[in-house]
């Protein structure tokens, strides 16, 4: 093999491993091992971890209400009664952070969920079909790839907003239309992943047994073909996680995601801009859990894309 | 070649109608009616606003109400912007500039970045070069633009005091002072965009590379004694350059997401600030015609992509 240059350092550490005998270890364990190798990987998942146990035990333990008004600490500096300082109107920077954690997050892992789960129907339906329906939904998925996806997330949001609102009250009605407008506009890539995966893995020997052996095509694909090519779903996922999250910070930025009395980490960035040179804290804060959280998502994503998924980088 | 381009031309027609069919949807699907103020207010009769809804042909069927809309565009006819109370056309025209020179020159900062560290990186993989060009890159494309953009305002602005962070369209010079006030105005917005897409680029490249320099007609170009440089330039990175092209045809989308953002930071009177104040002023035509100038933007550069795949690899202009 000319020049053998693997993608990953990790993958070679499977290859080396299957040469001496060894008892046998599940895939999963397996993974594991290879995850536990990248160092940035584990440590982005302790990060991710201890984010997540603070925005979902912090407000537990610092009760601050995040709307407590004091004009006398206005724009503060961090302190002890203030960790993380004040913003404008006196309010507590640390407990909005909190707060505002929590809705980050969970758009992120809301719209991931719906993103993969969209997207895995689409390429799969796709890539057990020959013929028009393929074509179809793949002309449907680069039209989707094509459409500019800011503009168009933000006019949907201007149009459905009020409506929404009206319909299941502000706070909720915000978070349902963000979360489907990122998923719709990331499901594409989980679909064309899925389907190539189904391209190649329905014509393997192991799914013409199961065909001889009278599964139908249902049982053939949730049973057979599915759970072999969810390796790189699953880190397309991860993937998406990270671009919710900076999608719904960059609406909120742009004054168009969650009204102001929601303060998720982009509508704090968005209201601190102003206070630049006399509260630098306040943005820095902000940017810097939306920057921690994203940056630590792509590292565990490409931790898990050389134990999942060895041979391919990026 | 100019078949192959003719053809994909052709294919690029469909999309754009597609496109619009989705926005048009969109537009029909929404709730609010342009005529709502009509309908509230008291001093307008109920038949007068039934008579304008008519004449505006609200009340047709969908499919003909879309076609009329196509039709206008394609006439060139497209609207009149509530807020500036000039044709929507001309407002888009006059806002255009800034934002294809903003993205131009930040794309070509990019590629300058992504092309020769990613390659770099790539001839010598998981060496210390390797290793900090891609934990930069991790950085680079995890860190938000608005934030960078923010911290770039926070230290050359406001602490240093060296470059102005509101972009004027009308600077008050003329001759060579006039080209380095805009060069000192568009240094930081062009930074933001073009180190966020330098970034994801450089991983691109880097994997790229590292696949094509596996291939057996490398080895072969080595064994004929090629110097390595030539082999690198010559029968790696052309062939890397393929994908990465796709790459980053499908990451044109964000690059105008990530043009907006940076308009709306540094005060740039782009399209994308135009679509963003409009959006805040419910000025439909606008916010429509915006919209639709970026479909056509990423298609058109779906288009170079392709003019790209082209050259790089005459096979497929003759498939």
């Amino acid at each position: 093999m000319a020049g053998s240059t693997l993608a990953s350092p990790i993958a070679s550490a499977g290859v080396a491993g299957a040469g001496g005998r060894r008892r046998h270890v599940s895939a999963g364990l397996e993974a594991w091992r290879r995850f536990r190798r990248h160092r940035l990987a584990l440590m982005s998942t302790g990060i991710l971890i201890l984010m997540m146990l603070a925005v979902a035990v912090g407000p537990l333990v610092w009760q601050v209400p995040i709307n407590d008004i004091d004009f006398s600490a206005q724009l503060s500096r961090p302190s002890w009664s203030h960790p993380f300082g004040t913003d404008d109107l006196g309010q507590d920077l640390l407990a909005r952070m909190l707060y505002g954690g929590r809705i980050s997050l969970a758009v992120g892992l809301a719209a991931m969920l719906v993103a993969v789960v969209v997207g895995t129907i689409v390429g799969a339906v796709a890539g057990i079909s020959r013929g028009s329906v393929d074509a179809a939904m793949m002309w449907l998925t680069d039209l989707f790839l094509a459409l500019p996806q800011l503009p168009v997330l933000l006019l949907v949001i201007y149009l459905f907003r009020d409506p929404l609102k009206r319909l299941v009250g502000p706070e909720f009605g915000v978070f349902i239309l963000i979360v489907a407008v990122i998923a719709a506009f990331r499901w594409m890539p989980v679909a064309r992943l899925v389907r190539a995966q189904f391209l190649s893995l329905r014509e393997k020997e192991f799914v013409e047994a199961a065909r001889a052996l009278g599964a139908t095509k249902l049982r053939l694909v949730v049973r057979h073909i599915l759970p072999n090519s969810l390796g790189p779903v699953i880190v397309a996922g991860t993937v998406d996680v990270a671009v919710a999250i900076l999608l719904e910070s960059t609406l909120s930025f742009l004054g168009l995601g969650f009204p102001p009395d929601v303060p998720t980490w982009g509508r704090i960035l968005f209201d601190a801009k102003d206070y630049l040179d006399i509260a630098p804290h306040w943005a820095l804060f902000a940017g810097g859990a939306i920057f921690l959280a994203v940056l630590s998502i792509n590292f565990i994503g490409d931790g898990l894309r050389d134990a999942l998924d060895p041979r391919k980088v990026m | 070649m100019s078949r192959y381009l003719l053809r994909r031309l052709l294919i690029a027609v469909p999309s754009l109608l597609g496109i619009s069919v989705v926005l048009f949807t969109v537009l029909a699907l929404a709730p609010g009616d342009p005529f709502a103020e009509l309908a509230t207010n008291p001093n307008v009769p109920a038949e007068v606003g039934a008579a304008l809804r008519r004449e505006f042909g609200l009340d047709d069927p969908i499919a003909l109400r879309y076609l009329r809309w196509l039709a206008a565009m394609l006439h060139g006819n497209w609207g009149f912007s509530f807020v500036s109370r000039i044709d929507v056309d001309t407002l888009i025209l006059q806002r255009l500039p800034a934002t294809l020179f903003v993205i131009g020159s930040s794309q070509v900062l990019a590629l300058a970045i992504a092309l020769p560290v990613g390659v770099y990186a790539a001839t010598q993989p998981y060496s210390l070069f390797d290793q900090i060009a891609n934990t930069l890159a991790f950085i680079g494309f995890s860190l938000p633009t608005f934030f960078t953009g923010l911290l770039l305002i926070l230290v050359f602005s406001i602490n240093l005091g060296w470059l102005p962070f509101v972009f004027r369209a009308d600077i008050a010079a003329t001759g060579w002072h006039w080209y380095w006030e805009e060069f000192r105005q568009s240094v930081m917005p062009v930074a933001v965009l073009g180190l966020a897409q330098g970034a994801s680029w450089t991983r691109y490249v880097r994997s790229a590379v590292l696949d094509a320099i596996r291939l057996d007609h490398v080895t072969t170009a080595r064994a004929k004694g090629l110097a390595e440089r030539v082999v690198v330039i010559k029968h790696v990175v052309r062939n890397a350059l393929i994908p990465v092209v796709t790459l980053v045809a499908l990451s044109m989308p964000a690059v105008f997401g990530g043009a907006i953002v940076t308009e709306q930071i540094f005060r740039i009177p782009g399209i994308g600030s135009l679509l963003i104040s409009s959006i805040l002023a419910n000025d439909t035509p606008v916010i429509m015609a915006v919209t639709f100038v970026f479909a056509c933007l990423v298609i058109l550069f779906n288009l170079i992509a392709d003019f790209l795949y082209g050259w790089l690899d005459p096979r497929i202009a003759y498939r």
